[in-house]
């Protein structure tokens, strides 16, 4: 019952929590001497006045708001600073014109390679080569290639 | 808040406009100290501001608000408890004043009644005080229950408790008031 005396007073509870409380309250003295109490001492809170906020109240607020730091996205970023994006873009076109020049580079010093690949007959029967004294040290592999020596 | 979270400023204004009031009376009841409730509201107000594009409308603002606002003076309480001083019986008699400002009370003051003016004050200093000797959960709920009319439920999830135990604090610090009270009980009950 002492959960239900102060939503009573205060007509918080529901009709069948109501009819329940007041039945028992018609034979109990000592609850209906409580909820008497109880309402009396919630008279007594309502005498206290209200306080009203400063008159610089909204503007400390407004101070400290406009002091936090903005929290925008990095797309945001982008598209409040014109300047900064067109910055960016040029960057990239940049980066991007850099990297295709250096890798067309590339496939021209290949093909510069290859005739010399495709000319190891001549290497291999290149008479300056036979002449030129044996290896100090040569493994078994470098003696099955010049069987001759 | 959900126009606030949008982005839009004016709303906020319109939040500010509209819960200054209730959130400056529950910190000044709960701290006892004009300046400090208001610092505290403004911080309120701030975490508001901050948490807007995070706000999901899962509760109601207000008990949302109000958590934000409770946190924040229980923490305020408890920092502060062992550093306020206590008030000197031999001090010259004061008079609490509502408008925050603490006034010595002045005899010659104009007043069409001055005895019934002392007999309200001290009744309303009784009254404060009775409040302020309240164990925080209790002062919390107390102020969230009668001033705010928030509902059981919402006071429950700002205080972190169920309904029930909610209930059970609510009717221990009205035990509380009416003991403390007693006399004032007694002339009102009559």
């Amino acid at each position: 019952m002492e959960k239900k005396i102060l939503g009573y007073v205060d007509g918080r509870l529901k009709e069948s929590e109501r009819l329940e409380v007041e039945k028992h309250l018609a034979a109990c003295a000592g609850c209906r001497l409580r909820a008497n109490e109880f309402r009396a001492v919630s008279g007594l809170l309502d005498e206290l006045p209200m306080i009203e906020p400063s008159e610089a109240f909204d503007l400390r607020v407004h101070a400290r708001v406009a002091a936090e730091p903005l929290k925008q996205s990095w797309w945001a970023w982008f598209t409040s600073s014109p300047r900064v994006a067109v910055a960016a873009a040029m960057l990239l076109l940049a980066s991007v014109w850099v990297g295709t020049h250096s890798t067309n580079n590339q496939p021209q010093i290949a093909q510069e390679d290859i005739p010399v690949l495709e000319n190891l007959d001549v290497l291999s029967s290149f008479d300056v080569l036979s002449e030129l004294p044996p290896p100090v040290q040569a493994d078994d592999g470098g003696q099955q290639q010049n069987p001759q020596m | 808040m959900l126009d606030v979270k949008a982005g839009d400023e004016q709303s906020f204004t319109l939040l500010l406009y509209r819960y200054r009031s209730p959130l400056v009376n529950f910190l000044y009841r709960m701290v006892r100290n004009r300046e400090q409730a208001e610092d505290l509201a403004q911080e309120v107000f701030l975490r508001v501001y901050r948490a807007r594009e995070d706000y999901v409308p899962s509760a109601k603002f207000t008990t949302w608000l109000f958590r934000i606002a409770t946190n924040l003076a229980l923490n305020s309480v408890r920092d502060t408890r062992y550093q306020r001083m206590e008030i000197s019986l031999d001090a010259p008699v004061m008079l609490d004043a509502e408008d925050g400002e603490e006034k010595t009370l002045d005899v010659a003051e104009k007043h069409p009644n001055i005895e019934q003016h002392l007999v309200e004050e001290t009744q309303k200093k009784m009254i404060r005080h009775a409040i302020e000797k309240l164990p925080e959960k209790q002062r919390a709920a107390v102020l969230l229950h009668k001033y705010q009319e928030l509902d059981y439920g919402e006071i429950a999830k700002i205080l972190q408790c169920s309904e029930s135990a909610l209930k059970s604090l609510l009717f221990r610090a009205y035990e509380t008031l009416r003991v403390e009270l007693a006399p004032l009980v007694a002339q009102h009950g009559k």
